[in-house]
């Protein structure tokens, strides 16, 4: 097929034209906005911290809204992940919040696999996504994407610097999911002590090599407050559902016999910061981010895993119909060989189980056999007693018989005495 | 407002930051135009657009059109508006219906249409997707001749077509009544699908449902393009000069150009993309996909399993759950005889 490109007099391949009017499209954003809020948002938060660091008090104090949770046991045996989805709406914008609590992190006393469900999970939900866009009929745009778009790690107020487990999984996670660094409980710790930490936490982070999450500065719309903000990671909150009045307001704090904690005091601690990057300015990047970095990344490492290439040794790029003959002839190969080994399994399988049946049946007839030997035996047996009955009693007859015949003759001799 | 205002978390702000987002990147539309020569075409696209993108365009006369074949000529521009960047291209298709014989004119169109898909779902199965350009066309005007009909089935699921009747200003208002009566007809006898606009919400309010009925009653739009600006009625307008009149391209008693502007532009342009992702591109997909694995299927137990999938056959796993099934019976019936055996013992 023929197809011309008008190169313009500018060397581009396309030229900015003015234009004479209002054309009407600077309404596409609107049309993108309308369409997106009929659809509705959906937004999947991962919480990574030890048990009773305060992880489900700080969702319910960012969302406003008491999520049910039992609290968690300081006795299990493993890490696993359990999400919840929630329906939250606000003025006309419906979200499908999911939060993942990692449940038993920290508590047990190997923790060299603590990272290991965490990282199963973000690789199933990728795995999913991954599923739905390979198959043939897919609906990806109502899709429930269930793909973790941030991952809160809570580091506990120790004051001094990271706990190892921190690093190792930090490190796991990194190239995985946007990892927000928090620090829990902050209300433990004074300002300089706070101060220190956050240096001693962000010089190990970075001399570690860990990329966390960084509020991107490339918009100029949201630049300024993005970059001032990346200074302050990570960010030291404090979380409260309770509510104490302070002066003539009723503020969500902690109530302490030295003072009241107010989580929502920038001067207290950063809460609001936290609340202001993740969810009013940087969501929409967040789930960019996920979807763009971190998933492409998961994919091309599958693709290729599955023996996927863009290029061929020879560097000329693969036509899509060499990759799927090559593809289907591997699979078929597969399969064929496969189908062998089970037909053999099977085969081998019935030739025991015949085996078998054939011993069983060896067993029964034996039994059998032995049974009517016993039985014989026993026939034996009972004839023979019945011989040696049936002897008795002809032997018992005929003494009967004798003392029959003897005692008739005997009343004779008595006459003849008598006679006498 | 002071409970409201500690009620409130603040995602609420996420349509902004999507608006935000969506103005960085810009956006892209490509519009194809099909019909025979002399029909407006690229009148209309200069008016729709308020531009001049045919500036160093040549005509042939009629003697070299007699076999011509249907070429394709792509346009692209960056044009931006209140801070809104869109990259147009526009896709021109010379030729078309001018040969002769015109039984395969509509071939070079389908073929560059299912080309781009193509194109896109190459890209899209790659390892690298970061710079995927997306050049799938996203709707076809499609001009009717004023006297005479059209045939548009071969692109109908292919593409989002808006039929057009061209050169409006040659047929009176009740001739365009009859016209579109007629058209519309066609469409329903021959079973074209066009492309329709989404029903409104029913949350919506009543002018805008109103304005909705009247727009989808309008089609096919009977349109008028102009290149040259005029006065009328003491203001500069775009339109044609005539020694009976003044005919006003967005005068809408004139013609339905401003209708077709408006769905075109400023309330349709994204859903049209959108339609074109995921109903016409999917379906060549789903076809591509099919057609491709049919014609290396020589087995015909399997049914076509892809490729690209890592999930084990459909066919295979049936025979594995059966023969597994049959096992576990001869399993139980053992199982079975070995109690029974037990019994008698005892």
């Amino acid at each position: 097929i023929k197809c011309r490109e008008l190169i313009s007099l500018v060397n581009e391949e396309k030229r900015n034209l003015n234009l004479g009017g209002h054309v009407g499209f600077d309404s596409l954003p609107d049309q993108l906005v309308s369409k997106s809020v009929t659809q509705g948002f959906c937004f999947n938060i991962l919480c990574v911290g030890e048990t009773g660091i305060g992880k489900s008090t700080l969702m319910n104090t960012l969302f406003n809204t008491m999520f049910e949770n039992e609290e968690a046991s300081h006795y299990q045996n493993g890490v696993y992940l359990r999400p919840r989805t929630y329906d939250l709406q606000e003025s006309n914008v419906q979200l499908k919040l999911t939060i993942v609590d990692s449940v038993g992190f920290g508590d047990q006393i190997n923790k060299e696999d603590s990272y290991k469900p965490i990282v199963d999970y973000i690789d199933t939900e990728f795995e999913n996504y991954l599923q739905e866009e390979l198959k043939i009929k897919r609906s990806l745009f109502n899709y429930h994407d269930t793909r973790i778009h941030i991952c809160l790690y809570f580091i506990a107020p120790t004051g001094h610097s990271l706990k190892s487990l921190d690093l190792v999984t930090m490190k796991k996670l990194d190239s995985k999911v946007n990892i927000i660094p928090i620090i829990a409980k902050a209300d433990t710790i004074s300002k300089s002590e706070l101060h220190k930490f956050k240096i001693k936490i962000m010089s190990e982070l970075v001399s570690n090599g860990v990329q966390i999450y960084q509020f991107p500065t490339d918009d100029e719309a949201v630049s300024e407050i993005n970059a001032s903000m990346n200074a302050h990671l990570p960010f030291a909150v404090v979380g409260s559902v309770e509510e104490v009045k302070v002066g003539n307001k009723t503020v969500r704090a902690r109530q302490y016999p030295w003072g009241i904690v107010q989580v929502e005091n920038e001067s207290h601690c950063d809460f609001v910061k936290l609340r202001e990057m993740l969810i009013r300015v940087n969501m929409e990047d967040l789930r960019e981010q996920t979807h763009t970095r971190h998933y492409e990344l998961y994919r091309r490492c599958k693709l290729e895993e599955m023996g996927f290439m863009d290029t061929d040794p020879d560097s000329q790029p693969f036509s899509l119909q060499e990759t799927y003959e090559a593809k289907r002839k591997e699979f078929l190969g597969d399969l064929q060989h496969k189908e062998e080994e089970m037909r053999q399994m099977f085969v081998n399988k019935v030739k025991e189980t015949e085996a078998e049946l054939k011993e069983k049946e060896r067993e029964l007839h034996d039994k059998f056999e032995q049974l009517k030997r016993m039985h014989q035996e026993e026939k034996r047996k009972v004839e023979e007693k019945r011989r040696d009955l049936e002897e008795e009693m002809n032997a018992f007859n005929r003494k009967k018989v004798a003392v029959e015949t003897l005692s008739l003759s005997q009343p004779l001799k008595k006459d003849k005495d008598r006679k006498k | 407002t002071n409970t409201q205002e500690k009620q409130y978390v603040g995602f609420a702000t996420l349509p902004n930051q999507v608006h935000r987002k969506s103005v960085k990147k810009g956006f892209d539309f490509t519009l194809m135009v099909a019909g025979e020569s002399g029909m407006g075409k690229s009148t209309l696209v200069n008016s729709l657009f308020l531009t001049d993108l045919y500036k160093d365009r040549k005509l042939l006369n009629a003697e070299e059109r007699i076999n011509q074949t249907v070429e394709i000529i792509k346009h692209t521009v960056d044009i931006e508006e209140k801070g809104v960047k869109l990259k147009l291209t526009i896709v021109d298709t010379p030729g078309f219906g001018d040969a002769v014989n015109n039984n395969e004119c509509w071939k070079p169109i389908t073929d560059y249409i299912d080309q781009q898909f193509e194109q896109y779902f190459r890209d899209e199965s790659g390892l690298n997707r970061k710079n995927i350009q997306d050049n799938r066309v996203h709707c076809c005007l499609y001009f009717i001749p004023p006297f005479g009909h059209g045939c548009m089935k071969a692109l109908h699921e292919k593409v989002n077509i808006i039929p057009l009747i061209a050169k409006a200003d040659c047929l009176t208002p009740n001739e365009i009544k009859k016209l579109k009566d007629r058209i519309r007809e066609e469409i329903d006898k021959f079973g074209i699908k066009v492309y329709q606009f989404p029903e409104c919400d029913s949350d919506e309010d009543e002018e805008f449902k109103q304005l909705d009925k009247e727009l989808k009653e309008c089609t096919p739009f009977a349109v008028i393009g102009s290149n040259t600006v005029v006065e009328a009625r003491g203001q500069r307008v775009r339109g044609r000069l005539y020694p009976w009149g003044i005919v006003e391209v967005e005068n809408q008693s004139h013609c339905d150009f401003v209708k077709l502007r408006n769905m075109l532009i400023r309330s349709h342009m994204h859903d049209l993309k959108d339609v074109t992702c995921d109903v016409h591109y999917e379906n060549y997909r789903a076809q591509c996909i099919q057609e491709m694995t049919s014609k290396l299927t020589q087995d015909n137990r399997m049914e076509s399993p892809i490729p690209i999938l890592s999930t084990p056959d459909v066919e295979t796993e049936k025979l594995i759950k059966m023969k597994d099934e049959e096992l576990k019976r001869m399993q139980e019936m053992l199982n079975k005889m070995q109690q029974q055996m037990h019994d008698k013992d005892q």
